[in-house]
């Protein structure tokens, strides 16, 4: 296994044209719903994570408040918390060069740079993210300055290629009975859980399955 | 300040703050013994969850579509040993061709 900014590059370049087309589409959604396209630009810049983004503007298109819209937002962000909890030992340097690299944790850079026993690898995880974030933050100036110019990330089967990527990485996770139990009990809380609560709560139930491996 | 750049502002603002919140708090130090087997299994459970969410999640409703074959033909590259790369390629494919035919 090599511990280097470019192998995190390359684990993580297949998704790079999904990172652009769902840039792109997060850009159109913003400019058909009146949202400046440096807002649009800023937001992926800064939040860097795709679903709450889309989450946040369509409430705002539906006609809810400000509130709800930032409400929906940080329950589907809310699972970094657990994340960068998590991986925080895999991080060096200042305080300053710490706050500035786990900005480039995101579900895909945190999934490609496992090394095992939930650790990560801080240069794959900086690699794979610094790769990820030129063609969201240019997809979505793309799309909220020309509009629909790419496609729609649906039409090319983007959508379907994110939970099979997901699926290829916990595949590498089952090493044991506990892990097996962990993904199953994870999977199941969340399908159990989609209809009877906001996007993002379900994500959260499951990883609280976590806890169960809390030493006594 | 319109009613987005101020979503943007706080949206922003709480994702940088869950995102640094380990890194910047507890960076470089080793967990305490009693987190590590937690740690452990947040992988597997929280990839199973996003696997599901993003497989069949909609609206507060579980919706089957199009994606579906995605996942599983991805399943089916997986099972073959396939590079990630033919994983994501192949789901992209048959998600787009189902959605297609559909």
């Amino acid at each position: 296994m090599t511990s280097s900014y470019r192998e995190g590059a390359k684990r993580i370049a297949a998704l790079t044209p999904a990172a652009l087309s769902f840039g792109a589409a997060f850009g159109v959604l913003a400019g058909t719903n009146g949202v400046d396209a440096s807002a649009a630009i800023v937001m992926s810049a800064t939040t860097f994570a795709g679903a709450a983004q889309f989450a946040a503007i369509s409430v705002l298109h539906d006609g809810g408040t400000v509130a709800a819209a930032v409400a929906a937002a940080v329950l589907l962000n809310a699972r970094y918390l657990a994340i960068s909890l998590a991986i925080a030992p895999a991080f060096e340097g200042t305080r300053l060069r710490r706050l500035v690299e786990s900005q480039l944790i995101v579900d895909e850079s945190w999934a490609v740079s496992q090394v095992g026993q939930g650790r990560v690898d801080r240069r794959l995880l900086l690699g794979a993210g610094l790769t990820l974030f030129p063609f969201w933050v240019g997809g979505t100036a793309l799309g909220a300055l020309a509009g629909d110019v790419i496609g729609d990330p649906k039409r090319l089967g983007f959508d379907g290629a994110l939970p099979a990527l997901f699926l290829a990485l916990l595949v590498t996770q089952l090493v044991d009975r506990r892990a097996k139990i962990a993904a199953v009990a994870g999977g199941t809380i969340a399908l159990v859980l989609i209809p009877f609560t906001p996007a993002g709560i379900p994500v959260i139930a499951a990883a609280a399955v976590c806890l169960w491996g809390l030493k006594r | 300040m319109s009613d987005a750049w101020i979503v943007v502002v706080l949206v922003g603002a709480f994702t940088i703050a869950f995102k640094a919140a380990g890194p910047v708090l507890l960076g470089g130090r080793t967990l305490p013994d009693r987190l590590t087997g937690a740690v452990e299994l947040l992988a597997p459970s929280l990839l199973a969850a996003l696997v599901v969410t993003q497989a069949v999640g909609g609206d507060e409703e579980v919706v089957l579509d199009a994606r579906l074959a995605g996942v599983a033909a991805g399943a089916v590259a997986i099972s073959l040993k396939a590079p990630l790369i033919v994983v994501i390629v192949v789901a992209a494919a048959a998600t787009a061709l189902v959605r297609l035919v559909l």
